[in-house]
């Protein structure tokens, strides 16, 4: 018990607890994307592979509570870290500040933090929780002739990814994603300490590789869905891609 | 060398405060006919002769050597702790570096940092280092006289590692540029210089977790891996310390057997 009270009490001990806490989130967004690109294999698919993960619910729980507890622990190390380092540098502002290595991402992680905090709420709103504690949020955002179905997740995301007013929340959400990894990807590496001459150099190049692929995965799903959505024609797509998109179709 | 002759006019802003009790401002300067073979620390003793002269109040700020090796000086010029030039402290900072860009408007700052008390103007209290090397940043046995070289052998690659480390001059440019005023780097390289070395690995545990808690005391902030001391740095000293750091101290707190010795001494 003496050695996690250290641990904890320590700026680099709790930079440690960010960087492990933060290392589950990407595991489970490297997971989550592999699962969601099931979408293109067509509806069927989807709603089979959403139907799998809750016929485990010792795994989808344990998940779930494995993923709170991350989100307890980066949540308050965050803010313990953030009060600290507001503190450190009282009456430190600079008049005239040239910052000559720091990138936009890293200064930004407290507006991506909270703006990924507020997405995960209105995500869960949308696919897992939906009808269930919002039962009118489809028709408040003008969204008609749809209802939550937690039997087919595949058509509440298509439902959603075909409106704005859900598309855009997830598109600034899935930005905030990207930026908030690349820092916090390549500053795990240095937090944990793993740091070597002979792989040092590839520590950025994997933060903002592992970014883009998660970006552009997570966002193809509504700009497909929208670019289908506003297209008169879909016998351009492939025919697995037309029965995701209009399943009313086949 | 036809750009190191001649003379500048700048506009000099500069923060001027009465201790950390009171609170500072900008003072507007005209400092005319500056020579650009003038050191930047130079400039300023020409401006505070005749500000001694016109018998107001000169601007206070630190300095020794003047060779860029002591870690006295130290002043964010424009924005920029040491100013634009790379791997240079201030008092090696020359007036031709800064009209080569074309540079007329300078803003002077202290390092603002809670663990940096101001002392006055552009002088800050660095006790704070001084407490964190206090707190274990040594070897505790007597080492004696000056012994024979080359008497215990160390690979010159760990040799020039452990060096590398070493050149920290303590001057705290890296808390000054740090977004969070961490002294982390500067910790760290004290750490790492004397981590490589067999003298200094046997105490290396109790040495990371002594420093590294001394310098949570002082108020500094902790590291967000911007990478900003680093560039700072007048001895561009690598974040690699950092991460070394860290690891150490993730390791300190696995092995550390301090907590256990101290539990049977009292039982």
């Amino acid at each position: 018990m003496q050695r996690a009270l250290t641990l904890y009490n320590t700026t680099i001990g709790k930079k440690v607890l960010m960087a492990v806490s933060g290392t589950v989130f990407l595991g489970f967004v490297v997971g989550h994307l592999s699962g969601n690109l099931k979408a293109f294999a067509g509806a069927q698919a989807f709603n089979e592979y959403s139907a799998w993960l809750h016929s485990m619910p010792a795994v989808l729980w344990g998940t779930r509570i494995v993923l709170a507890g991350a989100l307890a622990v980066h949540f308050s190390t965050a803010y313990q870290l953030w009060s600290r380092n507001k503190k450190a540098t009282t009456g430190g502002r600079y008049h005239v500040k040239k910052f000559q290595e720091s990138d936009y991402a890293a200064r930004t992680m407290y507006w991506s933090g909270p703006i990924l905090f507020f997405f995960i709420a209105f995500h869960l709103i949308h696919l897992t929780l939906g009808g269930a504690i919002w039962p009118e949020g489809a028709a408040l955002l003008g969204i008609e002739g749809y209802a939550f179905d937690k039997h087919n997740p595949y058509n509440n995301m298509v439902n959603g990814f075909r409106h704005w007013p859900v598309v855009v929340p997830y598109v600034i959400g899935v930005v905030a994603l990207g930026f908030h990894l690349f820092h916090g990807i390549y500053s795990m590496f240095q937090s944990l300490g793993l740091s070597h001459p002979k792989y040092n150099e590839y520590r950025k190049d994997l933060a903002i590789g592992l970014s883009i692929i998660l970006v552009a995965g997570f966002l193809s799903l509504p700009m497909a869905a929208l670019a289908t959505a506003m297209s008169d024609s879909i016998s351009w797509l492939e025919p697995s891609t037309q029965r995701f998109f209009f399943p009313e179709l086949n | 060398m036809a750009g190191h002759t001649g003379t500048m006019n700048l506009t000099l802003h500069v923060w001027r405060q009465n201790g950390s009790k009171t609170a500072g401002r900008f003072v507007k300067y005209d400092a005319k006919d500056i020579p650009k073979a003038a050191s930047f620390l130079e400039m300023l003793d020409i401006v505070n002769e005749e500000l001694i002269e016109a018998g107001d109040d000169p601007i206070a700020f630190d300095h020794d050597c003047r060779e860029g090796i002591c870690g006295m000086c130290g002043i964010v010029i424009n924005g920029v702790p040491h100013g634009p030039r790379p791997k240079t402290t201030t008092c090696q900072l020359h007036m031709f570096e800064l009209a080569k860009d074309g540079v007329d408007e300078i803003y002077l700052e202290p390092w603002r940092a809670q663990g940096f008390p101001v002392l006055k103007d552009l002088m800050v209290d660095r006790s704070s280092f001084d407490r964190i090397v206090a707190a274990g940043g040594y070897i505790t046995i007597r080492t004696g006289s000056a012994p024979d070289g080359n008497e215990i052998p160390i690979p010159k690659p760990v040799a020039d590692r452990a060096m590398n480390a070493a050149e920290c001059i303590g001057c705290g440019a890296c808390v000054a540029a740090c977004p969070n005023a961490s002294a982390s780097l500067f910790t760290a390289a004290k750490l790492g210089h004397l981590a490589l070395l067999p003298q200094g690995h046997a105490e290396r545990t109790q040495r990371t977790q002594k420093m590294v808690s001394q310098m949570d005391a002082e108020g500094f902030g902790s590291c967000t891996n911007h990478g900003e001391c680093e560039k700072a740095c007048p001895k561009s000293i690598s974040i690699d310390w950092i991460a070394q750091m860290n690891r150490d101290f993730v390791t300190a707190m696995v092995t550390s057997r301090q907590k256990v010795s101290e539990r049977q001494k009292g039982s």
